[in-house]
Formats: C-alpha cells, structure tokens, sequence
C-alpha cells in the first residue's frame, strides 16, 4: 500500500470531520440540547399535552404498517426481479426507483387526485361505499408506503443475487416445496438485508412530512402526525414541544441503527 | 432402466444445448457424461432433476413418467459443483435438510445424519458451518446430504470441477469407492476425459447437444464411432489421412515397411517418460508420434532427422473426415 503523506492524511481527516460536525452533528446536538434546556419540563410539556401524543402514536400506527406492507411486497418484488424472467422486467425496476426521485409533495398531490372524495378517479367511488382514503389513516398509510417502497428492495435485490438461486434448487430436489424453500432457505439468507432494509423504512417512514402533509390536511389531534407537530408548532412559537417532539424522532431513528449494529453478527455471511 | 430420456430437446435462445437426445440409463450403474465445456451436457442432469424443463421430449425415472413433476416430486439427488451448501446450517443440519422436510422422527434423522457423515468422513464437523469446511470437504457435504434422501438417482454437475487438481483426484477414486458401497444409479457430468475414464461403467460422449456415443470406456477408446470420440478421448494425430493415436505409430529410421511414410523430425519434446516427436511427411503433414525414452534414445531422433512411419498392428485408425491434414488434436 502506497502511504499517504502524513500533512494530506491529516487535512483529509480534518476536512471530513469538520463537515459532518458542520453539516449533522452540531444541528442534531443543538436539538438536543434545546430539547434539555429547562431539564425535563420540554418533554414532560409534550408528553402532557393530548395532541402530541396522539400524533405520536399515529406516527407509530402509520410507520409499522407501511413498514410492514414494504416488506411484505418488498421481498415478494425482489424475488420476481431476480428470479424469473418476464416481459417489462427491466421497466418493473425503474419504476421502483421511481419514489426516491419524485419529490414527496408531488406524491402527496398524485394521491390526492386519484383518491380525493371529490372529482377523485377512485376517490368518489370509495367515498359513497363509505372508505374515506383521503384526510385520513389508509391515505397517509399509502403515501408512507410509497415514499419508503424502493429501499427494502434495494437491500434485498443485490443479496439475492449474489446467494444465487443454488441452494433453492438443491432444497428443492431434497423434497422441500416452493414455500418451504422459501422460508428454510431464502429467508434466512437474506435475512439481514431485510432487517436493514426494515430499519431504513422504519426510519423514512417515520421522518415522513411532504407526502403525509397534503394527503392528511393536517387536522390537529386526528390526522396530525410527529412531523407535522414539529413544524406546526415550531410556526405557532411553541418551541419547546418542537424541540421535544423533534428529539423523539431523531431518537427513534438512532435506536433503530443502534439496536441493528448491535445484533448484528460480525462475520455474518450477507 | 431407471432413467429413460426420449427426444429431449433444449435451447437457450439460438444456443442448442440438446438435440433430440435419446438416452436410457441402466439401474445402479455409475454413468459419465462426457463433452467440451459449453457442449450442453449440463442441461441433461437439469433436465431430469426437473431444475429446467425440455422444450419437447419426455424422460422417465425408474418407470415413473416424470417430465412434468416438480423437482421436490422426482426423489433425485442433484449435487452442484459450486457445492450450494447451505451456508446458515452447520454440517449435520445440512444433511438432515431432506430427512427433516420429509418428517422423519427425530432418532431416525439422527441415526441417518451420523451414518452418512461416517460414509463421508465428515463425522468430526458435524456442528461446523459449512464455511469452516474446505471445498472437497464442502462437496462431500453435498453428497451426503443428497444420499441422505435415498434418491433413486443422484446427479453430479461437474462436481469436482471447482476443485485443485490434488483434491480432484483423492474425491474421484473416493466416488468410484463410494458407488461401489451404496450402488444408487449415478450420473455425473464432466469434461475431463481422464475422470470419465477412470470412474465410470459408462460413458456417454456429448458434443454440441447430441450424443456422440455411448459405450464402456474400453469400447469408446478401442472402437470410437467418430473422429470428435477419437480425439476427444486421448489423443489423436493424422497419418495418410487416416486419424491414428500418437503411440499407435511405428516409428523407424530406415524404410522397413513397404507404405510407410517418409518424413523429417521437425520437433523433439521430451515429457517425462515420453517423447514426442512431431514429424514433418513428404506429403504435408504433420504428425505426432509418442515413443518411450529408451526407443528415442535408441533411434536416435533428432531434428533434421529422416524417419518412416507405419500404423503399429492392431492400431485403431479412423478416416479423419471432418479434420485438417496435419491438425494434431489433444484432449482437453
């Protein structure tokens, strides 16, 4: 190995440190700090207070299911993408990237023409059979699933593929059936890129504000989510609740990652 | 028979992996499938472990009509030669994947796991992970977890090809020993002339999706049906048109034999205990003749040298159609 000179290894460190100081750990401690200036009164402020909670919780609601409908149809996706062959394979693929480049806001606005209850294409229909979708739960729920939709894939495609499909053949002529090579075999090679691929939609799920924002109309107290709550409050000089609330997301997020690195084994195969 | 394969075809694209093959495999013997790589041959075992399916044709296993059963339905071993062990179940979990799919109780499955590590010498390493195991070790792995099932056919998919030369040869005896012990009817694939040779009751040459010709290894070597068998199974050279093996030629320095070619010496290689002498005839052509290094010695060969040459009686000789004067072809 060639070694860098000691002057430019040391500038280098400096300049990456200096960034992410910058850029990430000064703001996010600034929260925290704002979050503790008085002690504990900010979040016992917010804790007290009906509506934050609600939003939490809703938060949370919203969150698992997404994360749950992505993984389910993250993993059944991934499959078809590196399993078979079909016709449109390749435009299937593109169109997973597809959330990540769309801004969430524009989400939020194709959702709502589809389904708002009124002049909405599936929206009317749903409204007069009685399923509101709109300015509600399952609108929220589907906007969060979109925006969060394209990263359990993205963990799991390139894990699939470099198992290779092997092992699912020779389970398959041990006698085991397609279902049970899938939760004997498949799964649990793929298993940590899945629980990444969990985390990461935990996280986008969670921090969720442009698409939640439009579909939802941010209605305190029933649709209002943790996000929502930062910024309504952060308006309306409430601060220390933003504070707080804004210091329980960024805390969820980094249990997430934590509790991940923990469990995960060292010399782990995928 | 217990592998009946009648008018399989297959193709992948404009590549013709099978061209109406017509095949049956006796019950309990030990069969080779010889071919050059990327000849197709692989296909077959695919095809009758159901891993892909014909484009037509049907194969049969042990008289059960089995071109449209699912791999799990098809009772046969596939052992694949990047091993495809299963990489989060220790050595014993491997082997008893199929006895334990097929809810065997639990004493069963054990006494089965431990006998069958025995067989492959595995007994030691029965809670390590595969990744802990060596390749050969890997493979052997494989094979017992495939004989754990007590399939009626167990196919081998270039199964020593990922291995070093060393190991390659220790786990091929070690399969004819084997086959010898379980007798389960056996198919292997491979490319190496040698393996086939030494391991098999039966060869069955392949090339370019047909089957070339099936026989012992004694009647492939003494009696090949074509030119491709001819050289594809030891060596071959040209003399008089005529393909010849290289040790088949007599070699002299005066005209003895009335017919015998006249030629030059162009080149004298020495491989241990062989030499092989690449001859420049009268006519053209450029042959090959291996002779000991004591006869060599004897005759004095040299460069520059003049030589007769003659087929040796007895020698195998095929009319070399499809070849070019002076090709000397080698095995791969």
């Amino acid at each position: 190995m060639v070694r860098t000179p000691a002057l430019l290894r040391w500038t280098l460190r400096l300049v990456v440190i200096a960034y992410l100081l910058l850029l990430v750990a000064w703001p996010v401690s600034l929260v925290v700090r704002n979050t503790f200036a008085d002690g504990f009164d900010a979040l016992s402020t917010a804790f007290a207070d009906a509506h934050v909670v609600h939003a939490l919780e809703l938060t949370a609601v919203v969150a698992l299911v997404s994360v749950l409908i992505n993984v389910v149809f993250g993993v059944t996706v991934s499959l078809l993408l590196v399993r078979h062959e079909f016709p449109g394979r390749r435009l299937l693929s593109v169109l997973i990237d597809l959330p990540m480049s769309v801004s969430p806001v524009v989400v939020g606005l194709a959702l709502l023409l589809v389904y708002n209850p009124r002049g909405g294409w599936f929206g009317e229909g749903l409204a007069s059979s009685g399923v509101q979708v709109i300015f509600s739960t399952p609108g929220m729920i589907m906007a969060t699933v979109f925006v969060a939709l394209p990263l359990v894939i993205r963990e799991v495609v390139p894990t699939l593929q470099e198992v290779g499909d092997e092992q699912e053949w020779a389970a398959r002529s041990l006698g085991a059936s397609g279902f049970q090579t899938f939760t004997r075999i498949t799964l649990p090679s793929i298993k940590w890129a899945v629980i990444y691929g969990v985390v990461l939609s935990l996280a986008r799920s969670l921090g969720e504000y442009g698409a939640v924002k439009v579909v939802s109309g941010n209605i305190v107290g029933r649709t209002q989510t943790a996000t929502l709550v930062v910024e309504e409050r952060y308006q309306n000089f409430d601060q220390a609740t933003a504070y707080a609330t804004a210091f329980l997301l960024a805390s969820a997020a980094v249990a997430c990652i934590v509790v991940v690195a923990f469990l995960r084994p060292k010399h782990s195969v995928s | 028979m217990s592998i009946e394969i009648t008018g399989v075809n297959k193709s992948f694209g404009d590549f013709v992996a099978l061209d109406n093959v017509n095949l049956s495999l006796p019950t309990g013997q030990l069969t080779a499938l010889l071919g050059p790589s990327g000849g197709g041959k692989s296909t077959l075992p695919r095809i009758i472990a159901g891993l892909d399916n014909a484009d037509t044709g049907s194969v049969s296993i042990e008289g059960v009509e089995a071109t449209h059963l699912p791999p799990q339905k098809r009772n046969v071993g596939f052992v694949f030669q990047h091993y495809a062990v299963f990489k989060h179940m220790s050595v014993a979990k491997n082997v008893a994947f199929g006895l334990e799919i097929r809810k065997k109780p639990k004493a069963e499955v054990k006494a089965r796991v431990a006998e069958l590590l025995e067989l492959v010498h595995l007994s030691q390493f029965a809670d390590r992970l595969p990744s802990q195991l060596s390749g050969g070790q890997r493979q052997r792995l494989a094979l017992a977890r495939a004989l754990a099932v007590e399939p009626s056919v167990l196919l081998l998919d270039e199964p020593f090809g990922a291995l070093d030369a060393k190991v390659r040869k220790e786990l091929r005896d070690w399969l004819r020993r084997l086959h010898d012990e379980v007798h389960v009817t056996t198919v292997f694939v491979t490319h190496d002339q040698e393996e086939a040779l030494e391991v098999a009751d039966e060869i069955v040459v392949i090339n370019q999706g047909r089957v070339e010709q099936v026989g012992t290894p004694d009647e492939l070597y003494d009696a090949p049906a074509s030119d491709f068998v001819m050289s594809f199974l030891g060596e071959a050279t040209t003399l008089g048109g005529q393909l010849i093996r290289p040790h088949d030629i007599e070699l002299s320095v005066t005209p003895l034999v009335v017919g015998g070619v006249e030629g030059v010496v162009s080149r004298v290689l020495r491989v241990g205990f062989e030499v092989r002498v690449t001859v420049l005839t009268d006519a053209g052509e450029e042959v090959v003749v291996v002779v000991t290094r004591t006869a060599a010695r004897h005759l004095g060969v040299q460069e520059g040298r003049h030589v007769w040459l003659s087929p040796a009686a007895g020698a195998v000789t095929l009319p070399s159609a499809g070849l070019p004067a002076g090709t000397a072809l080698h095995a791969v």
